[in-house]
């Protein structure tokens, strides 16, 4: 078991590896000069090369990518080129390990940016999955017992429909008419537990949890659907109907069962993805999650948080991959030797 | 969408005993029977007219452009009021302008929308057949040659996939579209976020089609016609693409269908971020951007293009699920 595990964690480390030098080489091996992005349009030359220096563009990209490797596990000090730092000790930022670079714009480490945004991602990724988990369940649960009925089609049609418009054009629906014109909800603005307590934090994610919720209902009504009817068919429920067992039970301690491995597999990846910023449900509500500081960082092309967000997202998406290959190893022993 | 398999079955018994009554036995292909499957489901049916009339309109719009009867450009300032809302109601439904006109400047929304069909559907197009080619090699190539090949192809699927998409999207873009104007020498503009659309969609989309590719590989490696082939001495290339190729059109068929409909909707989700192709040129992503800040006082102008977009998403995966059931009945849900 443990052989497994360990084996399965190394291959993560490789994959995080492999990905921090693919960014490396999409975003800085490309004959652009990224110090012309970091130092903005009106930059002397002058100034461009102290930039470049600073943030160090000056190298070439495999001793970059081994500073950066370098920052994840021992931290830094930008900028980078040490005359400039002793030049001015005062102005030297420690970026502590895991270090994700720095940047010029906001004159802040990407780590501070990071810690700003994600409490406001994770928030509303937790929100939305918890909806979308019971959502997708009991509708996928009411259409496979309704089986082919009227409420089935609609179930499925509804979601079908629901997740071939474009998730920002329901996000903006949602917003101009149910929280603005019918006011059925607060006009939503991310307030932290700290600040206005759980209530409000609450009724605040809620509308654009909604929104995240309902980009994911249909894959998961259409998986718990499929799972549950398959397994209707099989003895098992037979022999608990037989029993006398009531519906409510057989459905969803029998039946729910074999769907409930696949549902959490999928639910894990999907958390996983949504950690890296729910794209345009932040920009819709404004939520200064990760998303939104990808946004802003392209609008500024600054090359540094994009690539830092990019880096931590993936790496979120390789844990959660580790994560579930072992809660399977351990469920199902199998897969150990496989 | 669920056909049930037994009607479908006796359907065919029934027009096979119907055949023997009247005249002798005919015996039908495997593809023949495929498509008496797909054509006894109406909703497939009804989802590949739609699909065919889309693609037929997408492929008129620049010829009616090009002749003057669309007019997506010129704007039209005397249909619109001081607060930059169309002057008649619903948008500015007129018999000129049957989808209104576009709030601002008045340009003629059902010319946008056609001709935007034209692009959104040649940027789906284009993507889905770069992550096609991509997918349907690299699952041939791992499937058929196993050991280490096989196991790093894996890790490079497993990697892709690691790249949170649309993040990878949209921070990619001002460095890709730099690199697409120097270095590829495209010129600014449309062109070049055309191509950046085109090409970063492809390039992250084919893992899907890798994966069952490849499963699909797996069984048909074994089939005694690959042993002779192999017997005989052809060459690795020869094998992928001449003995195994022709036995996967059937998934690469529906995989095209389920990819085309979530590259819409990505095109769409991309011009809302801004890194798709911009205005003027329009898509059916761009229009109905636009028209999000008009919404509460002009509904119609952003109903049309969302309901053109979901229309055309449900339709197409409608078809990919209807083509999986016809092709491959075991596959039943």
């Amino acid at each position: 078991m443990w052989a497994y595990v360990v084996r399965r964690c190394l291959i993560g480390v490789i994959l995080i590896l492999a990905m921090t030098l693919v960014t490396f080489a999409l975003f800085f091996a490309t004959p652009i000069d990224a110090a012309r992005y970091a130092c903005g349009k009106n930059c002397s030359e002058e100034q461009r090369n102290i930039t470049r220096a600073a943030l160090g563009y000056d190298k070439p990209v495999v001793e970059q990518w081994a500073g950066f490797i370098q920052g994840l596990f021992v931290g830094r000090d930008f900028p980078l080129d040490e005359s400039q730092r002793e030049a001015a000790p005062d102005q030297v930022t420690h970026c502590g390990a895991p270090c994700l670079g720095y940047s010029s714009f906001n004159a802040k480490t990407i780590n501070e940016l990071v810690a700003d945004a994600l409490p406001v991602t994770v928030s509303l990724a937790i929100v939305a999955l918890v909806l979308w988990l019971i959502g997708g369940v009991l509708f996928g649960i009411m259409a496979a017992i309704n089986q082919g009925s009227f409420l089935d089609r609609g179930i499925v049609g509804a979601t079908l429909v629901i997740y071939a418009f474009p998730s920002f054009a329901i996000a903006v629906f949602l917003l101009n008419y149910v929280a603005i014109k019918w006011g059925v909800f607060p006009y939503p603005k991310y307030t932290e537990i700290a600040d206005g307590g759980v209530f409000e934090w609450f009724g605040n994610l809620l509308l654009p949890a909604v929104t995240l919720a309902l980009l994911f209902l249909a894959g998961y009504v259409r998986m718990t659907r499929a799972f549950v009817l398959e397994s209707l068919t099989e003895d098992y429920i037979r022999t608990a109907n037989a029993k006398g067992l009531s519906q409510g039970k057989v459905v969803f301690k029998h039946a729910l069962r074999a769907a409930l491995t696949p549902l959490v597999t999928m639910a894990g990846l999907d958390f996983a993805t949504l950690l890296g910023g729910a794209i345009i449900t932040e920009r819709v509500f404004n939520y200064p999650g990760l998303g939104l500081l990808t946004i802003q960082a392209n609008a500024a092309s600054d090359l540094p948080v994009m690539v830092g967000v990019v880096l931590l997202a993936g790496s979120f998406v390789i844990l959660a991959n580790i994560i579930v290959d072992v809660l399977y190893a351990v469920i199902d022993p199998r897969v150990r030797v496989a | 969408m669920t056909t049930p398999g037994t009607q479908v079955e006796i359907s065919e018994i029934a027009v096979e005993t119907a055949a023997t009554v009247t005249g002798p036995v005919v015996s039908k292909s495997p593809t023949q029977l495929a498509m008496a499957r797909f054509r006894a489901d109406k909703l497939s049916m009804f989802s590949f007219y739609v699909v065919v009339f889309y693609v037929i309109a997408a492929i008129a719009a620049p010829i009616l452009v090009a002749t003057g009867v669309l007019d997506p450009f010129t704007p039209h300032q005397d249909l619109i009021d001081e607060q930059s809302l169309p002057l008649h109601p619903f948008g500015g439904i007129s018999l000129e302008h049957p989808f209104g006109v576009e709030p601002r400047i008045g340009r003629d929304s059902l010319s946008r929308i056609w001709y935007g069909i034209s692009f959104s559907l040649s940027i789906s197009v284009l993507a889905t057949l770069i992550a096609v080619v991509i997918g349907v090699v690299l699952g041939i190539v791992a499937g058929t040659s196993g050991g280490w090949i096989d196991a790093i192809i894996g890790r490079f699927i497993d990697l892709t996939l690691a790249f949170p998409q649309t993040l990878m999207l949209l921070a990619l873009s001002s460095v890709a579209v730099a690199f697409i104007t120097t270095v590829l020498n495209v010129p600014e503009g449309p062109s070049a976020q055309f191509v950046y659309v085109v090409s970063i969609l492809g390039l992250f989309g084919w893992t899907s089609t890798a994966r069952i590719v490849r499963g699909q590989v797996l069984s048909i490696r074994e089939r005694e016609f690959v042993y002779a082939a192999r017997l005989l001495g052809a060459r690795p290339g020869r094998i992928y693409f001449k003995e195994i190729l022709p036995n996967l059109w059937a998934p690469i068929l529906v995989q095209f269908t389920l990819i085309m409909p979530a590259f819409i909707s990505a095109e769409a989700a991309l011009s809302y971020l801004g890194v798709s192709v911009r205005p003027p040129t329009p898509t059916l992503g761009n229009v109905l951007t636009d028209s999000l800040s008009f919404m509460s006082d002009n509904f119609t102008y952003f109903i049309i293009p969302a309901v053109l977009i979901a229309l055309i998403v449900v339709c197409f995966n409608l078809l990919g699920d209807g083509l999986r059931d016809a092709l491959d009945p075991k596959s039943g849900r």
